[in-house]
């Protein structure tokens, strides 16, 4: 099964014709995701690696279908995009952007609450679901079926930690990266709760970093499941008031440091991994 | 990015928000021809940095001649090593009462949250400890905006001791103030500490703006040019944040960055810096995080950590390839993903440390640091 998306889902591609949406567009469809569509404003009518463009998000709906979007629109152009897949009743928005206004996003938040569309990221690597589709860039090889959920906050360390695990001979339900920023969509919480339903999936790894609480929220929820969950938590070397190139990787005096999110899970009776071949270690152990 | 003092208060001038009346000099004698004009003034050394206060960097001078002798001392000073060349000189007002007001984001409720306290003048995170009870919280739609009755309720919190109705209404009037100048700016923080209270009204006597950088495009803020590595490496598309320590670290991706930062400290050594290549990088980007990384004099030894998606190993070691005969410092590679071959191959007949994974890289260079001193 995995979570989020599979063989079905059918993938819409906002900003296809860009230099990273066509190249990615294409990484997708190799991967053996269902890409129904692309757009771009003002390129309707041509197309991308025989993926037919559209002017609109609602044109694309009404002709092909889609129920999930990737977006790789400039920054500046990003919000207006998520607002459009969301008005288009788009179920699935992943939003692969770095670098919009935060206050884009909390607009964006609030106008999610009374909608029925999910969004991940922004500024992630998106969702891979081994052999099945990818809705984002993580790269194709990497991958190993499996039963190990993943959910990051991080782009290469998450890639990092995949292809260990593959070579290791231990395969993912599903990947998701949640994204680097400190306003986004979906939350390790929510991510969790759909791992806790998925049959595939039998334990789960968890990646934050420094800034913020989402690793501290999700704890309560943690206790309560009944698969194990994995945390590994990087920036231990960061230094308050600095922001460590996410956006939202940044701890002050008032929290959000490494050492107080691995206190906490570790406090909860939570696995904490020191490293990413100890991610490898502490998944043997479990599954053993 | 973060504004001084006198470019906050100047918005907030702009917006209505009552600031006392200044300006911003850069020699004594100007303070002294301020201080003429305006009687007893406050005067503020504008440095990017918190605790000036405690540090000698404001001094209050009731006469003309006292306010030459002050501004001399402060701009002859160093705050935590930034020199001082401005100051803030402004009419003193005496507060009554010293009150906190701060909007900032919050991450979890994904929206504005405005902050008032009775108490100010302080730290908000002193507060926070001390007395969190004190401090009241609002958090805002950001789909409709502070209410009225919202900011109604915040001001009125601040009454319990002292204010009277009137004044009370000035700080509901400034919070709806303070609420726009924060959407209108971009800010991440917006923040009035102390809001005083005084015998002519209320009044703004410090002023704390951070703006997103990621919103800059539609804003009109130049950034300062300070020359510094940060600085460099945000030009060239990077991002880096210098640390205590003598290994140079040089990695893609921030997430991976600070994992490999963290083995370093795990196996003894220090990281002198944490350095984002960023999603796709090429040679030329490669040969600027070297240049960068190893102007640091204290560097005595170099890991280099990438894991290829969009960025090609064969062009990384190219990058490499380059710059190797500029560096001193040992290098410790490690190379995985797309072309990782070869790229290997590549670096093979170069006088470099290969490893096979971040733990055996992070390991590697934390010896080559230590062996060197």
């Amino acid at each position: 099964m995995g979570i989020l998306i599979n063989k079905d889902t059918r993938v819409l591609v906002q900003g296809i014709t860009g230099h990273e949406g066509s190249f990615q567009a294409k990484q997708m469809q190799e991967f053996g995701t269902n890409i129904v569509a692309g757009v771009t404003p003002g390129r309707g009518g041509s197309d991308v690696y025989g993926i037919p463009v559209f002017d609109s998000v609602s044109d694309a709906v009404g002709k092909t279908n889609p129920d999930a979007s990737v977006i790789f629109v400039p920054p500046k152009f990003a919000a207006d995009a998520i607002f459009e897949a969301i008005d288009s009743g788009i179920e699935l928005i992943v939003c692969i952007t770095e670098g919009i206004p935060i206050h884009d996003m909390m607009r964006v938040c609030s106008y999610l609450e009374s909608s029925s569309s999910r969004l991940i990221g922004p500024n992630c690597p998106g969702i891979t679901t081994p052999k099945v589709s990818k809705a984002g860039i993580m790269p194709n090889s990497i991958h190993r079926p499996g039963n190990i959920g993943i959910v990051s906050r991080s782009g290469t360390l998450t890639y990092e930690i995949i292809d260990l695990l593959s070579k290791n001979g231990i395969g993912q339900s599903t990947s998701v990266g949640i994204g680097g920023d400190p306003v986004s969509g979906t939350s390790f919480l929510d991510v969790l709760e759909l791992f806790e339903h998925d049959t595939m999936t039998h334990a789960v790894v968890l990646v934050g970093e420094i800034g913020g609480t989402a690793e501290e929220d999700s704890i309560g929820f943690i206790k309560q499941m009944s698969k194990p969950v994995i945390g590994y938590i990087v920036g231990i070397s960061a230094p308050p008031g600095k922001t460590m190139g996410h956006a939202g990787a940044i701890a002050s005096a008032g929290g959000g440091t490494a050492r107080e999110k691995i206190a906490a899970f570790e406090k909860a009776g939570i696995t904490v991994a020191k490293s990413p071949m100890d991610i490898v270690r502490q998944v043997n152990n479990i599954m053993r | 990015m973060k504004l001084y003092e006198y470019d906050a208060k100047e918005i907030f001038k702009r917006n209505n928000i009552p600031v006392p009346e200044g300006s911003l000099i850069s020699n004594p004698g100007d303070a002294e021809n301020l201080a003429r004009k305006l009687g007893p003034v406050v005067i503020k050394a504008q440095v990017m940095i918190g605790g000036r206060g405690k540090a000698g960097g404001i001094a209050i001078a009731s006469n003309p001649q006292e306010a030459y002798q002050s501004a001399k001392r402060i701009l002859g000073m160093s705050i935590k090593g930034l020199p001082v060349n401005k100051l803030l000189v402004e009419e003193y007002k005496k507060p009554d009462k010293e009150m906190y007001l701060g909007i900032t984001i919050d991450r979890a409720a994904k929206c504005p949250l405005v902050m008032v306290c009775p108490e100010g003048g302080i730290d908000i995170e002193e507060i926070a400890k001390t007395s969190p009870r004190e401090i009241v919280k609002m958090y805002i739609n950001p789909l409709t905006g502070i209410h009225d009755y919202q900011a109604r309720t915040l001001a009125n919190s601040l009454n319990a001791n002292s204010l009277n109705k009137n004044k009370s209404l000035m700080i509901a009037d400034i919070i709806k103030k303070l609420y726009r100048v924060f959407i209108d700016y971009d800010c991440t923080l917006a923040e009035i500490n102390p809001l005083a209270d005084t015998q002519e009204g209320i009044f703004a006597l410090d002023a704390k703006m951070v703006i997103d950088d990621n919103a800059l495009f539609r804003q009109d803020f130049r950034e300062e040019e300070t020359g510094s590595l940060e600085e460099m490496a945000k030009k060239n598309g990077m991002s880096y944040v210098g640390l205590d320590g003598y290994i140079g670290c040089i990695v893609n991706g921030a997430g991976l960055a600070m994992a490999t930062l963290d083995m370093i400290k795990q196996y003894g050594g220090e990281p002198a810096n944490f350095l984002d290549l960023r999603a796709g990088a090429n040679e030329e980007q490669m040969k600027n995080a070297l240049r960068i990384v190893s102007s640091n004099k204290k560097i005595k030894a170099i890991i280099i950590n990438v894991f290829g998606g969009l960025t090609k190993c064969d062009k990384v070691a190219r990058g490499i390839i380059d710059v190797i005969p500029e560096i001193k410092a040992p290098l410790v590679i490690r190379l995985a993903g797309t072309n990782e071959n070869e790229g290997r191959v590549m670096l093979e007949k170069c006088r470099v440390t290969m490893a096979s994974s971040s733990e055996e890289a992070a390991s590697a260079v934390v010896e080559l640091g230590h062996s060197d001193k």
